[in-house]
């Protein structure tokens, strides 16, 4: 079909929102490096947020084809109020047991949605989608694990894990917080729409985690953390966007 | 293929990968299209990982080497039009990822499950009784294994999808 000038809109958003998430949890992800609890973890972590950034430049490529600026000028000179990315990613690292929780959320979620994608009437995403699924095979195995060792491993592992669960699914439903143009996106067969990866997400976590022996909170007795997508943000985006584009404000037009 | 076209392939056969000096990037399976504009070849490439940070410099290392070949104007470009997975590496490129100390990725089938990582052949002694230390590597494309046969740790490029 004919794309309408909202339906181009629609997909900027979307296309925004995901490099997002991707590139503000990849400069997450790589604040483990040096720090990991174990030199395995340390590079799987330092491994994951160089995915994830791979990610996002793909992403920002395609905006650039869609009329947007070039993927540095995006996303080295925007301020938290231009960014689209959910709470769960801007969160500080916390305690590993916070930052493996928000992984095993994040990445389930992710790998349905590009799962989605690879269907998507937009060739660009489509053809990306099918690029990331085998990356983020890997960041989904390595979440599974780590979910089951700590259940199995003592007392106190098990419980730190199920409080952090329940500290980070609030922030998780945030993912799935619509935009302004959800119908044309559906409509367009774009792209599936949030509610419906929600309920697809919703199933696949909790039977990872019941397998396990964790519990997933109820949705319904919790309030999402919701607003990222508008570009509304806590206190934790600002400062992690002057650090990332400390080095770029340096010399803006210096060349590499 | 035209003979000028398989003149680009064997010259490409002499650009080896940077990280991994034994393969080259035809036998890596990156190479996905060779075309022309009038008398000056346009080479495609697909990236490995989309974070490869070798990508860049491999793309100006056959643009170089396509110069000093005597063509006056080629073209190198990268995109996803074909994604890349291990199976498109050649069964010389297996082999080739041997020689430097990789365990080659086994087939797959389209997916990848963690069992298909837990019993690699060592690349040293060939032994199946090896354990996965990691999945990831020092680079994105590698994992990290222990031969209980040798007792050798020993890295593997890792199956993809």
């Amino acid at each position: 079909m004919e794309l309408t000038e909202r339906h181009v809109e629609g997909l900027k958003e979307l296309l925004y929102k995901m490099a997002d998430d991707l590139l503000i949890l990849g400069h997450r992800n790589s604040e483990w490096t040096g720090l990991g609890p174990v030199l395995e973890e340390d590079i799987a972590f330092s491994s994951m947020a160089q995915d994830k950034l791979g990610q996002s430049l793909a992403m920002f490529e395609l905006l650039h084809e869609l009329g947007e600026n070039i993927p540095d000028i995006v996303a080295f000179t925007r301020n938290d109020k231009q960014f689209h990315n959910c709470h769960l990613v801007e969160m500080p690292i916390g305690e590993y047991d916070f930052s493996l929780a928000r992984h095993f959320f994040y990445d389930h979620a992710d790998a349905l949605r590009f799962a989605m994608l690879e269907n998507s009437s937009f060739e660009g995403l489509s053809m990306i989608s099918r690029k990331f699924k085998g990356e983020i095979k890997y960041h989904t195995m390595h979440a599974d694990v780590w979910m089951k060792q700590l259940s199995y491993g003592t007392e106190e592992s098990k419980a730190r894990m199920q409080s952090a669960i329940n500290e980070v699914f609030p922030l998780a439903l945030g993912i799935f917080e619509e935009g302004e143009f959800e119908a044309e996106l559906i409509e367009a067969g774009i792209f599936i729409g949030e509610t419906a990866l929600k309920a697809q997400w919703l199933e696949k976590v909790g039977t990872e985690l019941h397998k396990y022996g964790y519990t997933l909170p109820d949705p319904e007795a919790v309030i999402p953390a919701l607003g990222g997508r508008k570009g509304f943000h806590t206190e934790h985006l600002q400062p992690l966007l002057n650090e990332m584009s400390e080095v770029f404000q340096i010399d803006p037009g210096a060349d590499w | 293929m035209d003979k000028r076209t398989a003149d680009i392939y064997e010259i490409l056969e002499t650009v080896m990968d940077p990280e991994i000096p034994t393969i080259s990037l035809v036998d890596l399976g990156i190479v996905t299209a060779v075309e022309w504009e009038q008398e000056n070849p346009h080479v495609k490439l697909t990236p490995t990982f989309s974070g490869c940070p070798a990508l860049r410099f491999m793309e100006q290392m056959v643009h170089e080497k396509l110069l000093e070949s005597g063509y006056k104007m080629p073209k190198v470009s990268s995109s996803f039009e074909v994604a890349w997975n291990t199976n498109m590496i050649s069964e010389k490129g297996l082999q080739a990822l041997k020689k430097h100390g990789l365990a080659p990725p086994p087939k797959h089938a389209g997916y990848i499950e963690l069992d298909v990582l837990s019993d690699i052949a060592c690349p040293l002694c060939d032994s199946r009784n090896t354990t996965l230390q990691t999945p990831f590597g020092p680079t994105l494309c590698r994992s990290m294994h222990y031969c209980k046969h040798c007792h050798n740790a020993f890295e593997a490029f890792k199956p993809v999808t």
